[in-house]
């Protein structure tokens, strides 16, 4: 194999632990009075954009940030719950940036490119400091220093947390940042607005077509470079943790418009959320990963035991992680813990009504912390029932939002019963292809958080997205720009009158009415709900060659019918979210394809993408490491066509194993 | 057909701000208890789409009571009957079978209707702008371990902290005042260290700020508290008060 000409990673030469660094100090820089007269484009505001656009307006850049939502503040990242990574030590327990490097690398699959890897782990700890100094709350020890928790995938504690809203309090504070820019009128904020294309001038990106979603008036918008921090595209599968907004489209327009898109397959199927109750669902509800530092997973060990979770004595249980991983038990990372629930409700042990889910339970937690709080208040003589409050307090302090949000949606009480848990479509590890300065294949459009095809490799470790998303906006983006802005300060004020936006204006104008005019009979939230379907049966946690051909046929024919016959309620000239939506649906139609596409090609199985045709006897995902060791970057050629472009990936510090949580 | 509920909704349309609005009656069967609140709008819209009328324009994201989108005034209280609970966690096992349901958007002079039950919230964002920070420029900060912070003081601010800007407190109040939102940012930032070096501007440039929008004064009768999904606590008020005070004595700056 050798990487394709159209593929250049700009990887640093040199020793990986001084790459970054080195690279850091020999960048371009661009002097404030230049910063003054350059523009950037922010699409998104979760922590990868709010971080981002803060930051550049710091700096002295003319920034403009775009979001669908009401306010910024609003991003899919004020949802995450467990935590976020750094390599700090604090807890003296052996962690290095080292240890976060391969601990990625490793959770990955042998996937993810080294360099950009090392220095996400390198510049992991000023993260940390960066959120406390502007005032985030994180959870803390009764000495006032910093707590942490375990996550999957990882044999110390390096998790910063804030009860289970991290991601809320991280996006908190990267918004302050971003509000206070603001205020001073360096980002202009542009709330309920919708990027709808991209506009590229002589091979260039140079602005964007933006929708406002309050008047729907298109805008343009020009720019020296552009920023997707656009989020993942979750909700391809219609069921997801992802919020109801989530959508591909500005990576889509991006991709149609020359960027190439990175391992569009790996997509993470979390192990742990609350399970589907009805034909109505909307969306999935996530239970954090970090549940698992204190939940402990079981089936029963007979077959349709009917029986509920606490009336099961102990040896008629199944602790089935514990059983087959013991070294890391019930914190093996995702891809497997996901694949080992599927297996146990395949075989005929799941639970419920449904008998798609499988126990996560607390009991042993309750009674532990109960037994700590005994001793920390010198109690000798405890009762049983003392044990089981105190125990409960401990688990309600660490946990109570994530139970409350269980028994508001089950009508269970967690602290009594064990909760009933199954896989759920919940990150993509795909998105646009990057090089290590984080553009993409078309210059001066860059891509950050999970848009990007990422640090990640076919699997993601808990906790990993927020530090990525921070990382590549608080501390690269920041100075990687600088070697291509550095060359456009003579490029002067763009004009958005230039033939590429009447053109570009144009295209999306006629999409809308187009979409508007069909006056068919599907509302766009059917199709949605169609194209899901394919996707979680036959691109979902299992994929075989079979089920992917006929995944593909099955798209093209949802995708022919869509244009024919969807059925947009309301007006253009308006507030209307069914326009929207018909929008996002269309390209994630696209977009499956591709991804059914991307995982037929890949005949191997690694990390979340599990094809069938390739696995161990003990059923683990088994890697082709000869032939795939690759990063797929697809072009988009036209409709329903595309050309494959491969990156080696090199492994220079890191011995390349079978993947073993044993 | 799912469930076996029945609801008569009453739900007040706009179709623009400048548009006066009014009731609509729907009928709606199937209705399960498991469904959540907005899931019941979803199939309700649904409806009125296959009767080729133009669904009922709601704002929502998350629907897991965190990112503060969704907005309702149901039967007379933000949010709905139950306490410290979003409208997108709030499920129709809370209703009655054969109930009618009033749903309203918030209604506050600082938050004009864009559309149905979607209203401009932008106020919120602004009041953030003029002082809800702590200014620190990327790459300044020292060790996070380097400043410990008791518990107590880190646990008080996560509670301040843990509001979600849904306006829930103004639509609850008579007088529109958003003290109790303006409040959880003052006092999150007054409890820690690094809030105190901006901590009398802060107090002040937002309770400016929130008086320009619009909003009205605080009378102290708690019922943002009592309504906020999130329980934000009046404590927070009394800290306002307090800081508010100490920063109009101190300086001139606003
Ligand atoms: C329930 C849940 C819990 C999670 N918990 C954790 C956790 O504990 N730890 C962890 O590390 N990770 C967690 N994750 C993953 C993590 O939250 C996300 O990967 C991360 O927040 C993504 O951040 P982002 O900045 O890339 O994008 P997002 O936060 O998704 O933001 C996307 C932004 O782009 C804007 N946008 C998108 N398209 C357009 C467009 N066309 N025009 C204009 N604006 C647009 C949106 O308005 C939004 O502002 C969790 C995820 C979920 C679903
Ligand atoms: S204080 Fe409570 S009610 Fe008011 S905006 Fe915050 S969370 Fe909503
Ligand atoms: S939809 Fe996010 S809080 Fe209700």
């Amino acid at each position: 194999m050798a990487t394709s000409s159209r593929l250049d990673a700009k990887v640093p030469q040199g020793p990986l632990e001084t790459k970054w660094s080195k690279y850091r100090s020999s960048v371009p820089l661009v002097n404030p009075a230049n910063k003054r007269n350059l523009e950037i484009i922010v699409i998104g505001t979760g922590l990868a954009g709010a971080s981002a656009a803060a930051t550049l307006a710091e700096l002295g850049y003319k920034v403009k940030a775009f979001c669908f939502q009401d306010s910024p503040r609003r991003a899919h990242s004020i949802a995450a719950q467990g935590g976020i990574n750094a390599a700090k030590n604090y807890q003296n327990d052996g962690d290095s940036i080292y240890r976060l490097f391969y601990d990625t690398i490793k959770g990955g699959d042998y996937r993810a490119r080294e360099g950009n890897v090392h220095r996400l782990a390198e510049v992991s700890g000023s993260i940390i400091d960066q959120c406390v100094a502007a005032g985030v709350p994180f959870a803390r020890e009764y000495g006032g220093l910093l707590s942490n928790r375990s996550f999957g995938g990882t044999q110390v504690q390096r998790t910063f947390y804030a009860a289970g809203q991290t991601g809320q309090q991280l996006l908190l504070g990267a918004y302050s940042g971003l509000q206070r820019q603001v205020g001073m009128g360096t980002v202009k904020m542009y709330n309920r607005h919708e990027m709808l294309d991209i506009v590229n001038i002589d091979g260039k990106c140079r602005g964007i077509i933006a929708r406002d979603l309050v008047t729907g008036q298109l805008e343009r918008h020009a720019a020296h470079a552009v920023l997707l921090c656009s989020g993942g595209y979750g909700n391809v599968f219609y069921l997801s943790t992802n919020a109801m907004g989530s959508n591909v489209t500005a990576a889509w327009k991006a991709h149609k418009r020359g960027a190439f898109f990175g391992n569009p397959c790996f997509t993470q199927i979390h192990p742990t959320c609350i399970p589907v109750s009805g034909e109505h669902q909307s969306k999935l509800t996530l239970m954090s990963e970090s549940l698992r530092n204190d939940g402990r997973i079981w089936v029963p060990k007979a077959k349709n035991d009917t029986r509920p979770g606490n009336e099961i004595p102990e040896e008629e249980r199944d602790y089935y992680l514990e059983r087959r991983y013991p070294a890391f038990g019930n914190l093996v990372p995702r891809d497997i813990a996901s694949r080992a629930a599927k297996e146990r409700c395949d075989a005929g042990y799941g639970v419920g009504a449904s008998k798609l889910a499988v126990f996560l339970d607390f009991a042993a937690a309750v009674e532990r912390y109960g037994r700590g709080e005994a001793n920390k208040n010198n109690i000798h003589n405890p009762s049983d029932a003392d044990i089981i409050i105190w125990g409960k307090a401990v688990v309600k302090e660490k946990y109570g939002n994530l139970f409350d949000m269980y028994k508001q949606i089950t009508g269970e009480d967690p602290y009594e019963v064990p909760m009933r848990i199954y896989p759920a479509v919940h990150y993509t590890m795909g998105g646009l292809w990057v090089d290590y300065n984080l553009m993409t294949t078309v210059p001066g459009l860059y891509a950050l958080g999970e848009a990007n095809f990422s640090d990640h490799g076919a699997n993601r470790l808990g906790a990993s997205a927020l530090m990525q998303g921070l990382a590549d906006g608080y501390f690269v983006i920041p100075y990687t720009i600088g070697a291509y802005l550095a060359n456009e300060i003579r490029t002067g004020k763009i004009s958005t009158d230039h033939e590429a936006f009447v053109s570009t204006e144009k295209e999306v104008k006629d999409r809308i009415e187009k979409l508007i005019t069909i006056q068919g009979k599907t509302s766009p939230e059917v199709y949605h709900r169609r194209l899901g379907k394919i996707m979680w049966d036959k691109c979902g946690m299992a994929r075989n060659e079979q089920g992917l051909k006929e995944a593909i046929t099955e798209i093209r024919a949802l995708r022919k019918d869509f244009w024919s016959d969807v059925k947009v309620m309301g007006k253009i000239n308006e507030f209307n979210p069914e326009l929207d939506k018909a929008n996002r649906v269309a390209d994630f139609i696209e977009l499956g394809e591709l991804m059914c596409l991307d995982a037929l090609d890949r005949n191997e199985s690694c990390g979340g993408h599990f094809r069938e045709e390739f696995q161990t006897e003990e059923g683990e995902a088994m890697r082709d490491d000869e032939n795939y060791m690759y990063v797929s970057a697809w072009e988009h050629k036209g409709p329903e066509e595309w050309e494959l472009h491969k990156e080696d990936l090199v492994y220079e510090n890191i011995k390349i194993a079978q993947r073993s949580y044993k | 057909m799912e469930g076996n509920m029945s609801l008569s909704l009453k739900v007040w349309r706009q179709s623009d701000k400048n548009t006066a609005g009014a009731f609509e009656n729907y009928k709606l069967d199937g209705v399960s208890p498991d469904m959540s609140f907005l899931e019941m709008f979803d199939v309700l819209n649904e409806q009125l789409i296959e009767e080729g009328k133009v669904p009922i324009a709601f704002d929502h994201d998350c629907r897991e009571g965190i990112c503060g989108s969704c907005a309702m005034f149901i039967n007379g209280r933000p949010h709905g009957p139950l306490k410290g609970v979003t409208t997108c966690q709030l499920h129709m096992r809370s209703f009655n079978d054969g109930d009618t349901i009033v749903v309203e958007p918030w209604r506050a002079k600082a938050f004009p209707v864009i559309k149905d039950l979607v209203v401009d919230r932008d106020a919120f964002d602004r009041i953030m702008s003029a002082g809800g920070f702590v200014s620190v420029n990327t790459g300044n900060a020292q060790d996070a371990n380097s400043l410990p912070i008791p518990k107590e003081a880190a646990d008080e601010a996560f509670s301040a902290a843990a509001c979600i800007a849904c306006g829930a407190c103004v639509a609850a109040c008579k007088n529109a005042s958003a003290m109790l939102f303006v409040s959880a940012k003052v006092s999150q930032l007054a409890l820690l260290p690094q809030g105190q070096a901006e901590r009398n501007i802060r107090a002040e440039k937002m309770v400016a700020q929130m008086d320009s929008e619009g909003f009205g004064a605080c009378t102290n009768t708690g019922a943002c508290s009592a309504e906020c999904p999130k329980e934000i606590s009046m404590v927070n008020i009394a800290r306002l008060n307090r800081e508010y005070i100490g920063a109009k004595f101190s300086s001139t700056a606003v």
